[in-house]
């Protein structure tokens, strides 16, 4: 894991002082309301609708355990003793004050953590692939290239008053589970095919939100000693000609969208030419200082297999289904990476108490080499767990109730804090993914439907990716009562796709029937083996159409 | 309208014209939509300065940049950060001259400015008279170093990084 | 910021309080308002005067560094309580549904048109 240096360790500490400043700025009347939001959303806080919120910095989703017993004694002290894991791996505390809020980041920086960025026109945590550094599919760890992002834009003075946020997600494997099509810049680590060098194809103006876009590729391959000088020609031209005049049109994908991939791209490289790239990029020494510190762990040489993981599984079928969904592969033999899901059937998603974070902070020390992962779909991974240990951990997990064997099953749903307490949501989320969880609760019935990602946002700016969900859900408001809109066949991966609206805003009690009759198609027209989403691709919406507006009333 | 710049509060020695009447001001500050006409008219002594709406493209402004003593490009909102590009541009392209932020930034601001190229602020009467000069010099002072290379000349921390790594070489 | 439209009438004005976040309603008499964190002791404008008075009051608050995000709410008036018409302002005068034990809910003794009006679990 990356470790701060001196400079890293006095910026997050004069950060907090300048906030503790901003603050009390504002108490003076010094600066306004309207001056002092931007400056306390780039610090993570918000006012939400019950309290402020503050959305602590996970960068690209990686917390040692000594981090997360810090973000539980927060919890704990300043809050109401837990969190809510989000999808840019934040975590976000629901009701601090804002007198707390510069002692809160104190902290922080006492475990080389804060708060910049998380929120704001400016750009965002950078996340990557929850398995970098495990997955046997990796080409390189991604996490020093998000690092390096990480330090580039923090304070960045050309762009943090961007025309609108801006998200950066990295990905070194084939497989993408960073969902990179959906940021406004994807990078995706490859080897050129004919030099074998290692560089980025450089994929822009995706995104969510009102108008759902898939990222175009703008460079098929930039070498890698170039990022940051391709970066700051991308956000150049962006913070220049990114529309000012229309929020919802100010994102990077309107820019490409209307002038086109093939003309954005002209622009940046035109502007990637002129300026002056060695200038601009970090030394080679400075990009292996960073590499260093996420250098394979000191694993254990194991054999490929454990005799007693083996006999644990079949012994007992509720470690062998918690494994089957679970637990991946890694790269090291002898070990695998464990998610703890954060979905409890009936619970919010994504939520932890203080008491649970602690005990994973204590499990990670006990059996994944102090490390943690947080991923997009708002679960824990702890990444090396020798396949000996996975008993032992899954039994202690049990004790806590988060041993739920859901991992990219229906009821692994996603979920944005919705209506109870977002102030910009239109419709609750939770109580929805909470209904839907408990309609498909029976593990058999789960496992018969396979991998089915069910995503749920509670207004149009889509934190909970519905538009990428294989099912998507969207509340709105429909005269005065919550409306939930389904789309069919979105795909969060490298074969990203936007999905399609099956018809009228359904109340809130439907749902979970309108889930169970897509569902019940599926079931019905799939072929061996066929995935939900799989599915779709082949019979295409129609079926599904007809049986989701045959028996679902709209709301009136 | 108030000046300031990295030491502090500064007098303004610049008036703005009249579209293009620029007299004979010594220092004549004009609207970018009468350049042209005033930069024909000037006399050999007159210094001539540009106010400059912060949509202005480079290819335009490549053509007269070398007239101008000063460039003062616009904000209209602490909010729209155009002006830190643009003013990144026009040092990239090799102005010598100063460079003015004009508009109601936030003393929060004020290093970004000067890392960009500007050399001093204009606020409004209104934002000047909240956030006072010993405000925007507070502000100044409180991040030491960033992280990215090539902007400003108080030293950013991947080169000294690379300078601790150096002379940490050298006494090897 | 008050809202640009105001809503039907009866209103009630809440705000968020600058340094806790929380949820506060204007309260009081004719001789003066002031904050209260229960939603049962808002003061109802019935008429356009009083909700001048809060639009007022909204203002001078603001201004004073005493509370962020002020607006009028439409209420409708049940056994003297008065409940925001809608459930966005409901929700926030209760706290969040799913988590009963946390918000005003949890720690006031709300009268029972809120509950009544709460959300019903989907």
């Amino acid at each position: 894991m990356y470790r701060y240096d001196e400079f890293d360790e006095r910026f997050v500490r004069e950060r907090v002082a300048q906030f503790r400043d901003q603050v009390g700025r504002r108490l003076s009347g010094a600066l306004t309301e309207d001056e002092f939001k931007p400056l306390r959303l780039k610090n993570g806080v918000y006012l939400q609708l019950h309290a402020y919120m503050l959305r602590i910095a996970v960068p690209y989703g990686t917390l040692s355990a000594r981090q997360m017993r810090q973000l539980a004694l927060i919890g704990e002290r300043y809050d109401r003793g837990y969190g809510h894991f989000t999808t840019r791996t934040n975590l976000q505390f629901n009701w601090p004050k804002l007198r707390d809020i510069p002692d809160i980041l104190d902290l922080l920086a006492d475990v080389e953590m804060h708060a910049i960025q998380t929120s704001g026109n400016c750009i965002r945590n950078v996340t990557a692939d929850h398995f970098a550094g495990v997955a046997p599919d990796e080409i390189e760890d991604p996490r020093p290239t998000a690092e390096l992002i990480r330090q580039w834009s923090s304070l960045h003075p050309e762009f943090d008053y961007l025309p609108r946020k801006f998200k950066i997600a990295v990905t070194g494997a084939a497989h993408d589970r960073a969902v990179i099509k959906a940021h406004d810049i994807g990078l995706r680590i490859l080897r050129h095919p004919d030099t074998n060098e290692i560089g980025y194809e450089v994929v822009v103006g995706g995104g969510l939100g009102r108008t759902p876009m898939i990222g175009k590729t703008v460079r098929e391959f930039l070498p890698k000693a170039d990022l940051l000088a391709y970066l700051e020609a991308i956000m150049r031209v962006y913070n220049l000609e990114g529309r000012r005049d229309n929020k919802y049109k100010a994102r990077v994908k309107i820019l490409v969208h209307e002038i086109g991939t093939a003309e954005f791209s002209r622009r940046v490289e035109e502007e990637f030419a002129r300026l002056d790239g060695p200038s601009v990029n970090a030394d080679p020494a400075e990009v292996a200082r960073i590499a260093a510190y996420f250098a394979p762990p000191a694993y254990e040489a194991l054999p490929a297999t454990s005799g007693a993981f083996e006999t644990a599984k079949a012994g007992n079928p509720d470690f062998a289904r918690w494994v089957e969904t679970n637990v991946t592969p890694h790269r090291q033999q002898g070990y695998a990476a464990a998610t703890i899901s954060l979905k409890p059937i009936g619970a919010p998603p994504g939520d932890a108490s203080s008491a649970q974070m602690r005990l994973v902070a204590d499990l990670a020390e006990a059996f994944s080499l102090s490390e943690i992962r947080v991923t997009h779909a708002q679960n824990l991974v702890l990444p090396h767990v020798k396949l000996s240990d996975l008993f032992a951990l899954w039994q202690r997990l049990g004790e806590a109730g988060l041993a739920t064997a859901n991992a990219g099953l229906i009821t692994d749903i996603i979920a944005c804090p919705g209506l109870d307490y977002c102030a910009l949501a239109t419709a609750r989320s939770i109580p929805i993914a909470q209904a839907v969880a408990k309609r498909f609760a029976d593990p058999a019935r789960q496992k018969e439907i396979g991998v089915l990602n069910v995503k749920i946002s509670g207004c149009i700016n889509a934190c909970g990716h519905h538009h990428v969900g294989h099912i998507g859900i969207l509340g709105l408001e429909k005269r005065g009562i919550e409306s939930y809109q389904i789309t069919l066949g979105g795909d969060a991966t490298e074969t990203a796709a936007i999905g399609e609206i099956l018809g009228p805003g359904l109340a809130a009690e439907d749902v979970p029937d309108a889930i169970e009759r897509i569902v019940s198609v599926y079931l019905a027209q799939r072929r061996a083996g066929e995935s939900f989403i799989d599915n779709v691709r082949r019979i295409g919406l129609a079926p599904f159409k007809a049986a989701f507006q045959e028996a679902s009333h709209a709301v009136a | 309208m108030p000046l300031l710049d990295r030491h502090g509060a500064k007098a303004d020695l610049w008036t703005r014209s009249e579209g293009a009447a620029i007299g004979n001001l010594s220092h004549a500050l004009v609207a970018w939509a009468a350049l042209p006409e005033a930069l024909a008219q000037r006399s050999r002594d007159q210094r001539i300065g540009a106010v400059l709406p912060n949509t202005v493209r480079m290819s335009e402004l490549k053509l007269v940049m070398r007239q101008l003593s000063l460039i003062a490009i616009g904000f209209p909102s602490f909010a729209d950060g155009r002006g830190f590009s643009l003013a990144r541009l026009i040092r990239n392209h090799g102005f010598a001259g100063s460079l003015r932020a004009s508009g109601p930034l936030i003393p929060d601001q004020f290093a970004y400015a000067l890392a960009c190229g500007f050399d001093e602020v204009e606020l409004p009467q209104e934002s000047a008279a909240r956030q006072p000069v010993e405000q925007w010099l507070t502000a100044l002072g409180r991040i030491s170093h960033g992280y990215q290379r090539g902007y400003g000349d108080s030293g950013n921390i991947l080169d000294r990084r690379r300078a601790a790594r150096l002379k940490h070489a050298a006494a090897c | 910021m008050a809202a640009a439209k105001r809503p039907a009438l009866p209103v009630i004005l809440l705000a968020n309080d600058l340094l806790d976040g929380d949820v506060v309603f204007a309260t009081g008499d004719a001789h003066g308002l002031c904050w209260s964190r229960d939603p049962g002791a808002a003061l109802i404008g019935h008429d356009e005067a009083t909700a001048d008075r809060l639009d007022a009051f909204a203002a001078a608050e603001l201004g004073g560094q005493r509370v962020v995000d002020a607006y009028l709410v439409d209420v409708a008036v049940e056994g003297g309580v008065p409940v925001p018409r809608h459930y966005r302002e409901r929700m926030k005068t209760t706290g969040p549904s799913v988590r009963r034990d946390l918000g005003k809910q949890a720690d006031l003794p709300l009268a029972e048109a809120f509950t009544r009006t709460a959300f019903a679990r989907a």
